[in-house]
This record gives structure tokens, sequence and C-alpha cells, in this order.
């Protein structure tokens, strides 16, 4: 079995902060990491290797620097890592980023198997998984917080929804998005860190990837982001610190009271 | 010439909150307002959708669609999409919503905005320009398609529904789709525990995050919430990991959207998807012992301190006025 997991880096959401004049997000010095979610999508394709003897590999489209987070995939426990770079698919909106990752997964080819996370922690649309299961003609099962078994040609699943929690069975090849509470990542250990660090990992770019300029970056995305700006909170920001606890407390209550909110 | 807003919903409370919108885009764009009624056996409930306000309203009633699947619906809409001509189509983001949009969009090879929170029309160039939070929900992303249909995803509750009018009329056009079968069967369904709350619907929320070390301690925030009559929220955590309460409290990007006129947050920090779920609450206030948890930052107040020494006090002065 041939599993591949797709994953994004992106802004560690810790480090973020908005100028206050502009409004606008600082990403300068901000460090990137593989989004949260991603991880657990990682962390499935490994377990499936232990227990399934399944070929895993993962991919990224991104900068340079996305190497790192492949590096982290690969000391994780993923056999094959593939880097998705071209200055020709930045600022890539879903769809044009989901044809660069059905590009891939058709050129690793045989694939029974894609994995993504439910959405990634930055855009959190959740859009990539089901555009990349509609390019390649496959069956989507979203939202899976288990897989209950694979093999035989058919996976089945169990997927988080509002009004329960679905057991489904579909044919392989298929694309699964798991979420947060499939699984509880593991961490790289050093020796597996180093010879991660040494695996030849390629970069494939558009023409790798027989995809025409049209089809990717900004001319091949069909959302256009006219501006990004910080909310406007206007929030009081009120902290209760003088005196003791029975003090601040009066006064929140009081505050409380006092916006209409509590009676006492 | 493009006819029509179209609306999709599978949830039709949801149907009619987006028919609302619709209505008001409709206008703007000197269309009509037309929503998909797609499943089995579900022809006769098109009075509900004209009763929001549907003009037209598009059946595609086949036994292939009894169970809700993403590939089965994309078809069954692609066909409405194919008759109507939307130049703007809104599909509710439940999560099958979610999950249908993008699948949809991509066979349309057109965009989506995701969970947008606010939608209009530019008259002057017939764009539907919508608003979504973005990178990590730090900032509000103003965006368009270049495709057409303008397709947005909009989260439940985000728009006001419509007043009911059973008086009204529409016309109903039945669909001829072929709807081709997909490979995948539903085992069995299992429930999830509900108590049945709607959190959505509260006044006042407090709600309870990581900050609380075991199931018991909630007792605390309970017995608070019951003295100001609010209704208990958590965080992703308490609802998706540990399962102290049942999902229907989870408030964040993937649980409950809420605005309640008091949302009291003790012992959250405040995740980015936390905070897109309670953002637009009247007043918030935080109680976290960490000064520099990013809940202050979005409060209006706030006591820096122990839960487990705040809410006993905050309960004690309470009982105290009401003697």
């Amino acid at each position: 079995m041939r599993v591949v997991v797709c994953i994004k880096q992106v802004f560690d959401p810790a480090e973020l902060k908005v100028d206050p004049s502009t409004r606008l997000l600082v990403t300068d010095g901000v460090s990137r990491k593989i989004s949260d979610f991603d991880k657990n999508a990682i962390e499935e394709a490994v377990r499936l290797k232990e227990n399934q003897k399944a070929e895993t590999f993962v991919i990224t489209m991104g900068p340079a620097d996305a190497m790192r987070a492949l590096r982290e995939a690969l000391a994780m426990g993923i056999d094959n890592a593939y880097l998705l770079s071209d200055p020709a698919f930045d600022n890539s909106d879903t769809l044009a980023t989901a044809r660069v990752l059905a590009a891939a997964i058709r050129k690793i080819g045989n694939v029974d198997l894609v994995l993504t996370a439910e959405a990634s922690m930055d855009g959190y649309s959740g859009m990539v998984g089901p555009r990349l299961a509609a390019l390649l003609n496959l069956p989507q099962l979203t939202y899976v917080r288990k897989i209950v078994s694979v093999g035989d040609g058919k996976i089945v699943v169990e997927r988080d929804l509002e009004e329960g929690y679905e057991v489904v069975e579909a044919k392989l090849p298929a694309l699964v998005t798991v979420t947060k509470e499939i699984n509880e990542p593991r961490f790289a250990t050093l020796p597996k860190i180093m010879a991660a660090s040494k695996k030849k990992v390629d970069t494939w770019g558009a023409a790798e990837l027989g995809l025409s300029k049209e089809e990717v970056g900004l001319s091949g995305s069909a959302v256009q982001v006219m501006k990004a700006e910080a909310p406007v909170m206007g929030r009081k920001n009120i902290i209760f610190k003088e005196g003791e606890l029975s003090q601040q407390v009066e006064e929140l209550v009081k505050a409380l009271v006092k916006e209409g909110v509590l009676k006492v | 010439m493009r006819m029509a807003v179209l609306v999709f919903s599978e949830n039709l409370e949801v149907a009619a909150e987006l028919l609302g919108k619709g209505r008001e885009l409709a206008n703007d764009l000197g269309t009509k307002l037309a929503a998909a009624l797609v499943g089995s056996g579900v022809k006769g409930k098109e009075k509900e959708l004209f009763a929001y306000g549907a003009d037209v309203v598009y059946v595609v009633d086949h036994p292939s669609l009894s169970t809700f699947f993403p590939e089965t619906y994309t078809e069954a809409l692609a066909k409405v999409v194919e008759l109507a001509k939307p130049e703007v189509l809104l599909i509710g983001a439940t999560k099958r919503g979610k999950e249908t949009a993008p699948r949809l969009a991509t066979k349309l090879n057109a965009g989506c905005a995701a969970g947008a929170t606010s939608l209009r029309i530019d008259k002057e160039k017939k764009l539907l320009i919508a608003e979504r939070p973005a990178i990590s929900a730090m900032v509000v992303a103003t965006e368009f398609s270049k495709t057409k249909p303008q397709i947005a995803t909009v989260p439940p509750r985000t728009f006001e529904k419509p007043p009911r009018d059973d008086s009204r009329k529409g016309e109903v056009v039945e669909v001829k789709a072929e709807i081709p079968p997909v490979e995948k069967k539903v085992v069995e369904l299992k429930a999830k525990e509900m108590k049945g709350i709607k959190i959505e619907d509260a006044e006042l929320i407090t709600s309870c995050g990581r900050g609380f070390r075991k199931k018991e301690d909630l007792k605390l925030l309970e017995e608070l919430a019951g003295l100001i009559g609010a209704t208990l929220g958590c965080s992703r955590p308490i609802a998706a990991d540990l399962k102290w309460l049942p999902e229907d409290h989870w408030v964040g990007l993937s649980g409950h959207k809420v605005k309640p006129r008091m949302y009291m947050a003790v012992g959250i920090s405040g995740q980015v998807q936390h905070l897109a779920g309670m953002r637009d609450s009247k007043i918030i206030v935080a109680i976290n012992k960490d000064p520099d948890a990013p809940i202050f930052k979005v409060a209006d107040y706030g006591i820096v301190g122990d839960l487990y020494q705040v809410i006993p006090a905050l309960i004690s002065y309470l009982k105290s006025k009401k003697g």
C-alpha cells in the first residue's frame, strides 16, 4: 500500500502579532512549523507503515524553507519526501494548491491513500483535502477520528460529524482528512532526526509536475484577496488588579451589573 | 447572463439564514433568489424555502441521495448550477457543507470563500465581496472570486433568519439528474452524547478550558453558571480530547460560534481557533492565572488569578448579594 501525506508549513500562531498602526500582520522573524493537525496525518501514515508495511510519502508545497517540515516528517518515520517548490506557485489559493498537490500525487503514482489534515491552522478553510479528492476523482472521507481498518482494497473509518460518529466504508484509493483527536503524534528522536537530515529529498517545480504557469500561483487562483487586516476589537481591556481578590471580584461584578449583563 | 443567487444547505434552519442574506444580495444584483433542495423524499419541503424568501426552488429528489455523500451531492448541485446559472452560490458551512462546497467548486473550476462572516455586492462590478477570518484568525481577509458562480460557505448563525411568511409561493423546478453511485457505504451511525443545549441561544456563557484540572472541578463553574443563569461553554480540549462536556458546549472555529451578551472565559488561554468562535460576544470576561494569556487581549474585563480561588470568591460574593 502506498500512502501520501500532504502537509503545510505555517507561521507559528503563537508568534504572530498585529502592527497596531497598520492592523497588518507582522510576519518578519516569525518562525514556521508544521501545521498542528498535519502531524496527526503524518502519525497516522507512520502507523500504517508500522502495522501494514505501507510505503509512505510526504509532500508539501512551499518555499525552500519548507524542506525543514519535510525533514521533520521523515524523522517521524515517513519513507520519502518531495518538496513542491517553484516561484510560479507563489500566492496559490486552495484550487491552485490542490492542482500542484494532485500533480505530485499522480507523479508518485499508484497511490492507495492520501492523508491530509481536516484543515490547516492558518487558513482553516478545510478546502484543500476535498479539492484534491475532486481533482484526483477519489472518494473523500473527511473529519476522520479513527481508521477502523484498511486492507483488501477498502478502508473503514469513523467520522466525527455534528449528529454523531459515522462509520463509513469506502473503496481504495481514497482521500482521508484527519482530526486532531485521531492520535497523539510522536516526537522525532535525535538519531532519526540525524538520519532524516541526510536523506535525499527531490524538489519538483511546475515543469517536473507538467503544470503550466496559468494553472498555478496567482494566475491559476480563482480567489483574489483584496486585503487582510486585523479586526478592530474595541475591547476595554480592564484588568482588576487592585487590592485583595475579594475586592477584584466585587469590582468585576459591579462592572458587569453596570454593563447590564448581570443582576444582583 | 447569470440569473440568480442560489443557496443550499442540507440543514433547513441554515438554508433559511442563507435565504435572508441571499435576498439582500439578489436585490443588489437584480436577480431572483433560488434555493436547492437535495435529497431523497424531500419533495414537499420546498414550502419551507418559499416561506423564507426563495422565488424558485430546484428540487433534486433521487434515491441515491438518501445518504449524504459529498460525491453524490456534488453531482446533484452541479446539475442545479447548470440549470440555474447562478451569479452567486451560498452554501451553509455545516460539516457536510464544508466538505461538499470545495468538491463542487473544484468540479466547477471555481473559487470559494470559506467560512464567510460578511458578504456584500460590489454593484458596479457585480462582485461578491466576502470577509473571512484568515491566518490563524488573526486577520480578516477581504476577497472575491474571479470565477462564476461566485461561491461562499457561511457558518450557521452568521446571518439572521428572515421572518417566516407561509403565504409566499414560488416556482418549483424538478431537476432530473443522473447521480452515479459512489463506492461508499455507511456502516453505522454512533450517537454522540448531547444534552440538547443550544449554546448559540445563550445570553450568558461561562466557559471552561484547560485551566481546570479534572472533570469534577467543572462543578465550580456550574455553580457560578447556576447563580447568574449562564450556560456552560468550553474550549476544544474539554469537549474533543477530554470529553468532560458534550460537544454541544464547544465554542470555537470547529465548535459553535456564539455571540452572547457576556462570555466569561475561565482557564481558557485564548487560542485563535477559540477566539474565532466567541469574539463577537458583547462583553468578554477573562479569568486566567497567566497574565500573558491571549484571552486578555480580547477581554473587556479580567482578573489575573487562579480560577480555583477566583471562582469560589465570585460565587461567595454573588451569594452574599443575593442574601
